[in-house]
């Protein structure tokens, strides 16, 4: 039924991490294409490439050397050309200043980061359908907040 | 000094409908909502174009029969979230079953199929949206809200809120206006 592939992408240094939300999505109903990068500086290196395929959807670690999470989603936020991206902070830390934080800064959504696969599946499941839902129903992205 | 606008939605829609249909000379009838006759058979290319100039404006022309029905579904129950009047949740079902003329068994399973969600989630997320937009007018208090939006009770109407975002009401409303500020202090 779905014609359209969501494009996921992952900022995150930890090569667990990102093997574990690479093999998440295998297992995901909804069809994605996934591309993760290794930091905050790869990822903005290679969203100012001219020409490049924009992510429906951007998870950010905050913990990023050089980078980090932040840094990149204030670039990100205060750049016209990703307003349509909508970002997930994807962090081990689950204090409500950092939630408040990074919504306040523009992130959609905001996930701590399971510590189990099967969790992990479902939390990603969860973030990948709602946000389906406001790109194919026209919904106002602004007011999408979502703390998982 | 800041203005408040209120939309019409289905005017909005109607007259873009409008204006790009006779901008490709194209003879048609507006039935309803979501429905247009067109009068000949246009080419292929003509409905691609009319599509591409319609997707500016966050509209697309639905091709299969499901997606047809899929969206009738979705019409019906934004139309019914977005209604002032009071209907139980008990009667959804029948209200959705009778507006599409299809079995409720028959148009939950093709929902589900086709959009990865539930009806009733569907009916969620959509009611959640509402409540969003009315919390960011601050005209009415949560209670009011909970009460509009024809919860029974305005903790039922939190925790609902809170499992659909994550959120309280008011931690919303509060991240929400600290954005606005932000984005005007740069």
């Amino acid at each position: 039924m779905q014609s359209e592939i969501i494009r996921v992408m992952l900022a995150d240094d930890d090569e667990d991490d990102r093997l574990f939300f690479r093999e998440a999505f295998e297992e995901i109903k909804i069809k994605t294409s996934v591309t993760t990068l290794n930091n905050g500086i790869e990822l903005m290196d290679y969203l100012n490439k001219p020409n490049i395929v924009l992510p429906h959807i951007l998870f950010l670690d905050l913990n990023m050397p050089g980078k980090t999470g932040l840094d990149c989603l204030r670039e990100i936020k205060a750049n016209d050309t990703f307003k349509d991206i909508a970002i997930a902070i994807y962090s081990t830390s689950s204090s409500d200043e950092d939630i408040e934080e990074t919504f306040v800064q523009g992130a959609n959504i905001y996930i701590k980061k399971p510590h189990d696969f099967v969790m992990l599946k479902s939390t990603l499941s969860e973030v990948i359908t709602l946000n389906w839902q406001y790109h194919t129903n026209g919904l106002n992205r602004d007011n999408f907040l979502l703390s998982i | 000094m800041k203005l408040y606008l209120k939309f019409d939605i289905n005017s909005i829609c109607k007259k873009v409908l409008q204006e790009q249909l006779d901008s490709l000379h194209l003879n048609y009838t507006v039935l309803g909502f979501g429905e247009v006759e067109l009068n000949n058979s246009p080419s292929k290319e003509t409905i691609k174009k009319l599509n591409q100039s319609l997707n500016d404006y966050g509209i697309s022309v639905v091709e299969s029969h499901k997606s047809v029905l899929v969206q009738k579904i979705k019409d019906a129950i934004v139309e019914m979230v977005y209604s002032d009047e009071k209907l139980s949740t008990s009667k959804t079902s029948a209200y959705l079953a009778d507006k599409i003329g299809q079995s409720y068994g028959y148009i939950s399973n093709l929902f589900s199929d086709v959009t990865y969600t539930s009806i009733a989630n569907y009916i969620i997320l959509q009611k959640i949206e509402r409540a969003k937009q009315l919390i960011l007018t601050n005209e009415l208090t949560i209670t009011e809200i909970a009460w509009k939006l024809n919860y029974s009770s305005v903790a039922h109407f939190s925790n609902q809120f809170k499992g659909a975002t994550g959120l309280t009401p008011s931690a919303f409303q509060r991240i929400i206006d600290k954005r606005k500020n932000n984005i005007r202090n740069i």
